[in-house]
This record gives structure tokens, C-alpha cells and sequence, in this order.
């Protein structure tokens, strides 16, 4: 045998050296193409970055780990497709830091949760499911429509998706508070909240919306926003 | 090392920080199997819930988690691997009483920080890596300071050779530096908030994710672990590993093609369709270095078979090879992207898990401990033997009882959300499939409730063992078997 395994045996740099290689190239060949390969995150009509509203309801959604029971990824799979709707895109998850895919359904999938039912079923699914799904295994959620969402630091949070890759413009950006408010107002002027975020759910409330407000803005939004009537197959071919 | 057996030079281990992190394993331990069995309970009867935000599934889920394989899992490997390495380097660790000690107490801050974020409502929502950037870069801190703990001390080594328990040990704390690492950059919204976003975004993220989330299994639950296999079964048996080649071919193949199989989450996604066959292929790859490594470590055996029968701790170590090769196969198996549409998303992934972590990893780290506790505390043997045995079909049964139930959980889930009737519709809608598995849930809650109860008689027998008197002289020098160390130390 030509090669030797003592020349790492003893020797533990060399041998710190070999492994820090040898498992460096696994990652380097899968992780680095993903990244470059412009083919993979496809160029469709319709992605925007969240709403201020929206933003903060995925924080909520982030920080009550509801990826440990709802996946947001339909399968390319026949029966998925019929069920949930059209096979989930890249593209959808673009500005997802971080994404939230999810590992197990003990839920039903929620990519494309959002216009399914009406704003007034989730919230009362939210706070109490077993009242509309006898058989559900969810916690009730009902704390969140008693706690006001923190919003003083709106523009930080925004900044900072700004910094990581959300092309969030100047104008969103001056503009997150009274955003905020609008969607969250039915009552208020929803014309420029819309031309900045198409397609924006305002929800019920007095314009000081609470963390279920927030959460429920974003359930409403997820998976709607790419017009898939204007695209196609050989398109999203990556 | 002929020299080096001829005159050897005592050696004073630090076995006092071995100490530390065994008795902390063993608290983890029963945390984590206490909290999964509360989650088990939740997801049989949601009213357990009781809607209070810090004891929802959602926020209790990472406790489970990360007190099973960090704290529990962690404890174990840092404990033993400290004292692997000072015994088959004959060398004491390096950097001296601080640095370990160091070690000890920020590795268990990093745990209780980490618990306590996600109670009260902080998580990345990364799995397995839910901890916000702050308690990130401590345990990074704390992971650089084992690193050079280790390291030190396989530099300042007496024996000529690197015995192949730290070739693996090496690998974990490097490679699970660099995941971590890897997988963790976030910007936090300011540096007084514990809100931060990961850099990455969707399919990227995803890969980056799954690149660590499935080494953290590759490196934390196996390399490490295999390194206490290394150890423990030849030392417990009495006999040399089985063969020095299939060792060294077991751990470059292993470490080589672990990193390539985390696109096997991601199949059927908006992950591009080359990153999941490649996934897939170098998945299945990884069967052979996995079941090499079993063979390895069964054949260790050979002609001591007869331990077993007197030996309970032994058993505990030959069984979990056993659930390592059952895993193992399991897993490739699942990473078939045709097997994956059926399984993934379903609680055969769940019921996978716990093969490999109740099995596994909980069964060779029992083996350990209980090989362990006598000659660290200087006792001849353990208090009971006979509970070690209870221990042992008590744990088995509940194993038994998780895995089978979820297999059935997750296979009925899988093939009834993909069922059609006569007319071409769908024929459940999704809350059925929940309907359907409560039976399993409920059998899962009474598998893991056995396994707790087992982890309850070992730490019972370990006070007792560590509460009897004194013996004279140590396991250790009763009995010798490769790789021997030099004199042991006569305590700290």
C-alpha cells in the first residue's frame, strides 16, 4: 500500500489539515453552485419583499417555531400539487431569512395557506382551533391577539433584511410606520400601501395591531404573490 | 512504545472535569427525555398545551431537541472524549484545570441560554441551530477553547501513534466548527436586540441549512460517538478493534461522503434537481462506510462474546452498534428521492431519528457511563448489575415501542395523503391523516415514557455506585486490554 495513514497518524496537524480538506469538498461542490447558477432562483412576475406588517407577522411566525409543525414547500408531487396548489418555486422563498420549509407536516403545508380562508377564520382558528377543527393538534395561539406587536423597532428590522439582500427602497423604508398602520386600519387610505407591496391583506384593527394582526397579514400574503397565469413550465425549467 | 511500556511515567489525568460533564450528561439525559415525553403527551392531547406561549409545542420542540443532543448528547462526548484522549495520549489535558473548567461551566451556561431564549420566545427557527447570534458566537468561544483543549493534548501526546477514537473525535469538533460557523452568520438588527436574520435567503439558505443539519447528525451523532465506540468496546471487551484497515478506510470515506448527503431534506423542492440526485447518490454511498464501521465495532467482540451475558453495560454498547447499522440503513433507504416522496414530512423521519438517538447514540453513551462511573469514582463495580439489566429491556421495549409506532404513524400519513378514490380526488383531507395516527401517538408517549423510566434506574444506580465506599483498587487496573493507557492516575 503506497499510501500510508500514518503520516496522519502521527502527526495532528496534518491530520487536522487532511479532515478540515476532506470535508470541505462536499460543501464547495453543492453549496458554492447554488449561489452562483443564476438559473436557480427562477425571474417571475409578482415577488415583492413583505410588507412592514407582513414582515414583523413572519417574525412571530419565526419566533413561535411553527416550522417544527407546518412545512411552506408543495412538493413537486401529484397529490401535493391537488391539494395545496401550484408546486412551490424558488423564487417564493427569495426573501425568506431564513426560509421556513420545514421538516414534518404534523399541520397541513401553509405556502399557499394565504386567501384560503378568510381573515376572520384564522383569527378565530388561531386562538381557539379545536373550535373549527375538532380534531386539531395545535396550540391555542389566542395570547397573540392580547399582545400589542412591538413596533419601535420596524426601520432597524428592515434595515437589517436591507443588509442581508431584501431590496427594500428608501421610500418603503421611510414609509414602514405608516405602513404598519395602514394595513392594520380598514378604514385608512390603502392605495399607497398597496402601490408599494400589491396584493397586501389589511386586516381588521384600529391601526395598532397586535401580534396576531401581524401573523395573520403574513398567513394571508404566503404563496400569492407570483401570478402564475403568466408564467409556465418550460420558464421555471431550471 | 516499547520504550514507553518498559518505563512508564505516571500520569495525572485530569479526571475531574470528566467527572463534571458525566454527572451533567446524565441530568440532561433525564431533561431531555422528560421534555419529549411531555411532547409526546402534546401531541396525543393538545389540551396540554394549555395555551400558554412558553410550553407550546412550537417553543418546547428545540428544548427537546437541543437538550437531547447538545446537552445530553454533548455532555457525554466532551466528558469522554477528555478522557480518551489524556488515557490514549498519556498526557495530561492540555491548558491545564482552567481551561477545562472553563469549558465545563461556559459549555453548560451555553445550554441553559439556549434552553431559556427559545421558552421565552427567541429561535432562528433553523433547526437544530435555533439559538439567536449572541449565544452563537459564545458557543463558538467555548467550541474554539475545546478545540485547543483537544488539539494541545494530542500535541504534547507520549505515544507515537493517534489512536483512531481521536481520528473521529478530531473530525467532530473541527467539522462541527465549521458548520456551525458556516450555517450560523446572521446580522443582528443591533447590537442590544436578540433579533438577528440569517444572511442567507430561501433555496440558499435551505442548502446551507440542511449542509449543516444533516453533519450535525453526520459529525455530533455519529463521528463523535464512534469515537466512544472506538474506546469503550475494545476496553470493555478486552480485545483489539476488529481491523486496523477497515478503521482507517472507515473514517476518510465517512468523513468524505457524510457532507455531501444533506440535499436528501430538500427532495421534491425548488431545490435544483442536480443538488438532490447528487444528495441522493453519495446518501446511498454511505451505507458502506456506515456499516464498516459496525462491523468494526461488532467484531470487536470476537471471542468475548460470553461478556454479554455477564457484562450488561457491554450490551448496551453492542446493541446500540446494532441500532447504528439499522439506521444506517434506514437512512440511505429514506434518501431515495422515490422513497422520500412517501416518507418526508411524516413521522417515519421522527420514528428515523429516535432509532439513531435513543439507539445509537443514548445506548453507547450508557455503555460508556456505565464503564465509566466505577473507575472514575474509583469503585470496583457497580452498585447493581441487575438494574443495569432492568435498565437495559426496560430501554429496549420503549425503543421498540417509538420506532414501530412511528413507522406505522408515518407510513399511514404518507400513503393517505397521497390516496385517491374511484372518481380521481383526493380521498382524505389532511385532518384524517391526524385522526388516523393518534393510536401511535399514544403507543410513542408509552415508548418514550419506558425509555425514561430506564434513564430513572441508571442514574438510581450511578448515585448508589458513587455513595458506596471506597474500593481499593480501580477497575482499571484489574483488568488491561488495548488501548491501554499507562499507570492510571491515582485521582485528582
Amino acid at each position: 500500500m503506497a499510501f500510508r495513514n500514518e503520516f496522519f497518524e502521527k502527526n495532528a496537524i496534518f491530520l487536522l489539515v487532511g479532515t478540515l480538506l476532506t470535508v470541505a469538498v462536499g460543501g464547495i461542490v453543492e453549496v458554492v453552485p447554488v449561489f452562483t447558477v443564476e438559473t436557480t432562483v427562477e425571474k417571475v412576475q409578482g415577488m415583492r419583499p413583505y410588507s412592514p406588517l407582513e414582515s414583523r407577522g413572519r417574525d412571530i411566525y419565526v419566533r413561535e417555531g411553527c416550522y417544527t409543525c407546518h412545512s411552506q414547500q408543495v412538493r413537486t408531487l401529484r397529490d401535493e400539487v391537488e391539494r395545496y396548489g401550484h408546486y412551490s418555486i424558488a423564487a417564493e422563498s427569495m426573501y425568506d431569512h431564513p426560509f421556513q420549509w420545514g421538516s414534518k407536516r404534523i399541520g397541513p403545508d401553509l405556502a399557499r395557506v394565504g386567501g384560503k380562508y378568510s381573515s376572520d377564520w384564522q383569527y378565530a382558528h388561531l386562538k381557539n382551533p379545536q373550535e373549527l377543527v375538532p380534531e386539531s393538534l395545535m396550540p391555542r395561539y389566542a395570547f397573540l391577539a392580547e399582545t400589542p406587536l412591538q413596533t419601535y423597532d420596524t426601520v432597524a428590522r428592515m434595515k437589517t433584511l436591507r443588509m442581508v439582500g431584501v431590496p427594500y427602497t428608501d421610500e418603503q423604508i421611510t414609509s414602514a410606520e405608516s405602513d404598519l398602520r395602514t394595513q392594520s386600519d380598514p378604514t385608512a387610505d390603502q392605495t399607497k400601501l398597496l402601490a408599494r407591496y400589491p396584493k397586501a391583506v389589511t386586516v381588521p384593527g384600529n391601526g395598532t395591531p397586535t401580534e396576531m394582526d401581524a401573523l395573520v397579514a403574513y398567513l394571508q400574503m404566503l404563496g400569492t404573490l407570483v401570478n402564475f397565469a403568466d408564467t409556465n413550465t418550460e420558464r421555471l425549467r431550471q | 512504545m516499547s520504550d514507553a511500556f518498559a518505563a512508564p511515567r505516571p500520569v495525572m489525568y485530569n479526571e475531574d472535569v470528566v467527572k463534571k460533564f458525566i454527572i451533567a450528561a446524565m441530568f440532561w439525559a433525564i431533561v431531555a427525555f422528560l421534555v419529549g415525553v411531555y411532547l409526546a403527551a402534546e401531541l396525543a392531547w393538545p389540551s396540554l398545551n394549555f395555551g400558554l406561549s412558553w410550553i407550546n409545542f412550537g417553543r418546547l420542540r428545540p428544548v427537546h431537541t437541543s437538550a437531547a443532543i447538545f446537552a445530553f448528547g454533548g455532555s457525554a462526548l466532551i466528558g469522554t472524549s477528555l478522557y480518551i484522549v489524556q488515557r490514549t495520549c498519556r498526557a495530561r489535558l492540555f491548558g491545564g484545570r482552567a481551561l477545562a473548567d472553563f469549558l465545563f461551566w461556559g459549555y453548560q451556561f451555553f445550554i441553559v441560554m439556549a434552553a431559556l431564549s427559545y421558552v421565552m420566545g427567541y429561535s432562528q427557527s433553523k433547526e437544530y441551530a435555533e439559538p439567536e447570534w449572541h449565544i452563537d458566537l459564545f458557543l463558538t468561544v467555548v467550541w474554539v477553547v475545546y478545540l485547543l483543549i483537544f488539539l494541545g493534548t494530542l500535541l504534547k501526546r507520549q505515544e507515537e501513534h493517534i489512536y483512531v477514537a481521536n481520528w473521529f473525535l478530531l473530525a467532530f469538533i473541527v467539522t462541527v466548527a465549521m458548520l456551525h460557523i458556516g450555517n450560523n452568520a446572521a446580522v443582528p438588527i443591533s447590537l442590544f436586540s436578540a433579533k438577528s436574520y440569517i444572511v442567507y435567503s430561501g433555496v440558499q439558505d435551505a442548502i446551507v441549512q440542511w449542509w449543516y443539519g444533516h453533519n450535525a447528525v453526520g459529525f455530533f451523532l455519529t463521528a463523535g460517538f464512534l469515537g466512544m465506540m472506538y474506546y469503550f468496546i475494545p476496553k470493555a471487551a478486552g480485545r483489539p478493534v476488529y481491523s486496523y484497515r477497515l478503521s482507517v478506510v472507515h473514517f476518510w470515506t465517512l468523513i468524505f461522503l457524510y457532507i455531501w448527503a444533506g440535499p436528501h431534506h430538500l427532495h421534491w423542492t425548488s431545490l435544483p434537481d442536480w443538488t438532490q440526485m447528487l444528495g441522493m447518490a453519495f446518501s446511498v454511498m454511505l451505507w458502506m462506510p456506515s456499516w464498516g464501521g459496525m462491523i468494526n465495532g461488532i467484531m470487536t467482540l470476537s471471542g468475548a462474546w460470553d461478556k454479554l451475558r455477564t457484562d450488561p453495560g457491554l450490551r448496551f454498547s453492542v446493541t446500540a452498534v446494532g441500532f447504528y447499522g439499522m439506521s444506517t440503513f434506514e437512512g440511505p433507504l429514506m434518501s431515495v428521492r422515490q422513497v422520500n416522496a412517501l416518507s418526508h414530512y411524516t413521522d417515519w423521519t421522527i420514528g428515523h431519528v429516535h432509532s439513531g438517538a435513543l439507539g445509537w447514540v443514548a445506548f453507547i453513551v450508557f455503555g460508556a457511563i456505565y464503564y465509566i462511573v466505577p473507575v472514575l469514582w474509583q469503585r470496583k463495580a457497580l452498585y447493581s448489575t441487575r438494574l443495569v439489566s432492568w435498565h437495559y429491556w426496560i430501554a429496549t421495549l420503549g425503543i421498540v415501542l417509538y420506532i414501530v409506532s412511528m413507522w406505522v404513524a408515518g407510513i399511514t400519513e404518507g400513503l393517505m395523503w397521497r390516496a385517491y378514490d374511484q372518481y380521481g380526488f383526493l380521498q382524505y383531507s389532511f385532518v384524517e391523516s391526524v385522526v388516523a395516527i393518534h393510536p401511535y401517538m399514544v403507543v410513542r408517549l408509552l415508548g418514550g415514557l419506558f425509555f425514561l423510566t430506564g434513564g430513572l434506574i441508571m442514574v438510581y444506580n450511578l448515585i448508589q455506585t458513587v455513595k458506596s465506599p471506597t474500593t481499593e483498587l480501580p477497575r482499571e487496573k484489574l483488568q488491561s486490554g488495548y488501548p491501554a493507557g499507562a499507570v492510571p492516575a491515582a485521582g485528582e
